[in-house]
């Protein structure tokens, strides 16, 4: 067997990662988009129970989180790891055992979730078969990823690699925690909590979630691609080091925020809004600290969308993260709750951040693994503006919708009577509806053009191979 | 810098930092969310809250399978305009047969914590099938195939129900026996009915609400 150093780097996984991670991009926003042309005309659904609106809307948020978001998180994982620990992934086998088992899940509990297969709670609807698959596969993940840590040739664990590995320990924690159920048949299972307690477990999930996996897990990719992208390192280390526990820290404290005048008990509420509030602390530091990265660089944004789009990611990372403690502020959330300004919020993390810096990685990443230049700058480029008109317009609108909804919900005369009927204010959403269908279009567009780009740049090429740098001592230069 | 140089072990050290963010990152959960699952208020049945019948429960599990919850919120919140809307605001003691709860995140339709007794069956079941003919300008969709299965289709109700007994709810070992023959005769269409028309009727009193 040859010295591990003299290996190659296994990247022909995480080639194929981020081929399934652009198909699941297709297809869970196609049905967005479909969805969200529901609401105009409901008749779309053709009387099909599996085209109904309840049955596809967690098809479309699994298929973004676990199928989109996963697959491009374990393979940036992947990748990043060895290149931080130089040296090849450990159990390599296993790590194409992740990546098709785990698209296997996806599909298999997407059908599911047609088939009625539910639990209800929001991104953890998979039932108990998939719930425990997923386990299994994210214990697998972890083998993989904490292995190839552990035998790494370079001294200190890389910034990168702490985000990641918060997303492996924390989501294997809440999954866990909150999908505990006894099953009754194959497709139904009983919560182990019910009620208030049930809500109040769901949340903690339902938020950390959100922030370990698509807050977390994706500054991991930030962590990495920025600084070489930027050809600089991380602009500051210590506050990379502080925001990184602080951000660990004070998440998880924040999922209440999400059952504001709700019926749980009133400190926990306000527990999380303190929290939440002081969240905005290490979720800016991190965009600082990017930002800061990318302007002591002299790498030029112009005709490079790869850069572009993780700036404007960061921009959006910004808003997302300034937007989430607000509405977690409780006269805010009086009017913002059950509204669909949540829907835009989510979106502007999602489209964004999450979309916007996995495609500005993966327009770094693909040409690499291809060895070749990106099919067509030009292509990327107007897919940079798609990116941006679609997720402005889309904010824009569900701010429009979710402001009026709450304030006129609200809406009482001086008798102390409701100024409106629930009718009247859905009837007058249509206009925004529709500028959120335009918005989901545009921003569909754009991924179908970068997945074709992409497809063209990676066509008849085997992924390059490359093995991990020598190093040679400063000492033994010297001597 | 002692931290930094804390923190220069933690990062050499892979074991010490899965660690790490194992404690770190459980602090939250074991000061805030373990001290609500051993309130015993919270899972404390309010007054006239009883577990579902064997009906009601179907039609439950049947409102789940289509996620009526992806539009439709069950929580009334304390403020004046949506006791007005609605009725009386939720309380935790309402929910404590819900496994799992049904509170929502977004009202693409109305509340239907307080829908119980509000409306007749009738009118139900011509909403469920077309919406728009009961409500101009409704977007909900149309529930067709509810009229087409058994209500026993929806799932084996006497495990159903035997494991909610595991877990607490306080069924009889007659109502077990007899749930089969309750459904008989019933379509999901009418399960869903029944549970739609029992949701939050167990609201207390406005004097008992006062007294408290």
């Amino acid at each position: 067997m040859k010295e591990e150093s003299q290996q190659f780097y296994h990247d022909e996984v995480v080639t194929r990662l981020v081929q399934f991670s652009l198909i699941w991009a297709i297809v869970a926003m196609f049905v967005g988009v479909y969805l969200s042309a529901e609401l105009l005309w409901p008749e779309l659904d053709f009387g099909q129970f599996w085209l109904s609106f309840g049955r596809l809307r967690p098809l479309h948020t699994n298929g973004i989180i676990f199928g989109f978001g996963v697959s491009a998180l374990m393979a940036t994982a992947f990748y990043t790891v060895q290149r931080t620990s130089h040296i090849p992934l450990f159990m390599p086998k296993l790590a194409w055992f992740c990546c098709y088992a785990w698209q296997i899940v996806v599909l298999l509990g997407g059908l599911s979730l047609l088939a009625g297969w539910t639990s209800t709670k929001e991104y953890a609807e998979l039932e108990w078969p998939f719930d425990i698959a997923i386990t299994i596969l994210w214990v697998c993940f972890g083998v993989v990823f904490f292995g190839t840590i552990a035998r790494r040739k370079i001294e200190t664990i890389y910034i990168s690699n702490w985000f990641f590995g918060g997303l492996i320990i924390v989501i294997a924690m809440l999954h866990i925690v909150n999908n505990l159920a006894i099953p009754v048949s194959i497709d139904k299972s009983y919560s182990l909590y019910a009620g208030a307690q049930d809500a109040v477990v769901q949340w903690w999930y339902g938020h950390n979630a959100v922030g370990f996996l698509l807050t977390g897990g994706f500054l991991g990719m930030m962590y990495y691609f920025l600084p070489k992208m930027s050809n600089q390192p991380i602009w500051s280390y210590r506050l990379s080091v502080v925001s990184f526990w602080a951000f660990t820290y004070s998440y998880i404290w924040a999922g209440p925020h999400h059952l504001h005048f709700n019926s749980i008990p009133e400190w926990v509420q306000s527990l999380a809004m303190v929290m939440s509030l002081i969240l905005l602390a290490p979720s800016w530091a991190s965009m600082i600290n990017g930002i800061m990265t990318v302007s002591k660089s002299s790498v030029k944004l112009h005709n490079n969308p790869a850069l572009k789009f993780i700036v404007l990611s960061l921009a959006f990372y910004g808003l997302a993260t300034f937007e989430g403690p607000m509405m977690s502020i409780k006269s805010v959330n009086v009017v913002s709750h059950f509204t669909d300004w949540t829907v835009g919020h989510v979106h502007s993390g999602a489209l964004g951040w999450n979309a916007m810096i996995t495609y500005g990685v993966f327009y770094y990443l693909v040409p690499r693994l291809a060895g070749r230049e990106l099919y067509s700058l030009r292509l990327a480029n107007i897919h940079f503006w798609l990116a941006l008109s679609g997720t402005i317009l889309y904010i824009l609108a569900m701010w429009a919708a979710g402001v009026s909804q709450g304030l006129l919900w609200m809406s009482i005369d001086e008798l102390g009577q409701l100024n409106y009927t629930f009718n009247d204010i859905m009837a007058s959403m249509k206009p925004y509806y529709g500028l959120r269908l335009i918005a989901g279009l545009v921003f569909l567009s754009g991924t179908i053009l970068m997945s074709f780009n992409l497809f063209m740049t990676i066509k008849g090429k085997k992924t390059v191979k490359v093995k991990p740098p020598t190093i040679v001592k400063a000492s033994e230069v010297a001597a | 810098m002692s931290g930094l140089s804390l923190h220069k072990k933690l990062e050499k050290n892979a074991g010490l930092l899965i660690f790490g963010i194992l404690f770190v990152s459980s602090i939250g959960g074991l000061v805030q969310i373990l001290p609500v699952l051993f309130q015993d208020s919270l899972k404390t049945a309010s007054a006239n809250t009883v577990p579902y019948s064997a009906v009601q429960l179907q039609g439950r599990d049947i409102y789940i399978r289509e996620s009526c919850h992806a539009c439709h919120s069950q929580q009334v919140r304390p403020l004046l305009a949506e006791v007005k809307r609605y009725g009386p605001y939720s309380r935790a003691g309402e929910f404590v047969y819900d496994r799992p709860f049904m509170w929502g995140s977004k009202r693409t339709g109305p509340d239907l914590h307080r829908i119980g007794g509000k409306y007749s069956d009738i009118w139900h079941r011509i909403h469920l099938i077309k919406p728009r003919s009961v409500v101009n300008d409704s977007i909900m969709p149309a529930y067709p195939w509810l009229e087409d299965e058994p209500a026993s289709a929806a799932g084996d109700i006497q495990k159903k129900m035997q494991v909610l007994k595991t877990l607490g709810h306080p069924y009889s070992e007659q109502e077990i026996e007899a749930a089969p023959s309750m459904l008989d005769g019933l379509t999901e269409m009418d399960a869903l009915i029944a549970y739609l028309q029992v949701l939050g009727t167990s609201a207390e009193t406005s004097e008992e609400q006062g007294h408290h």
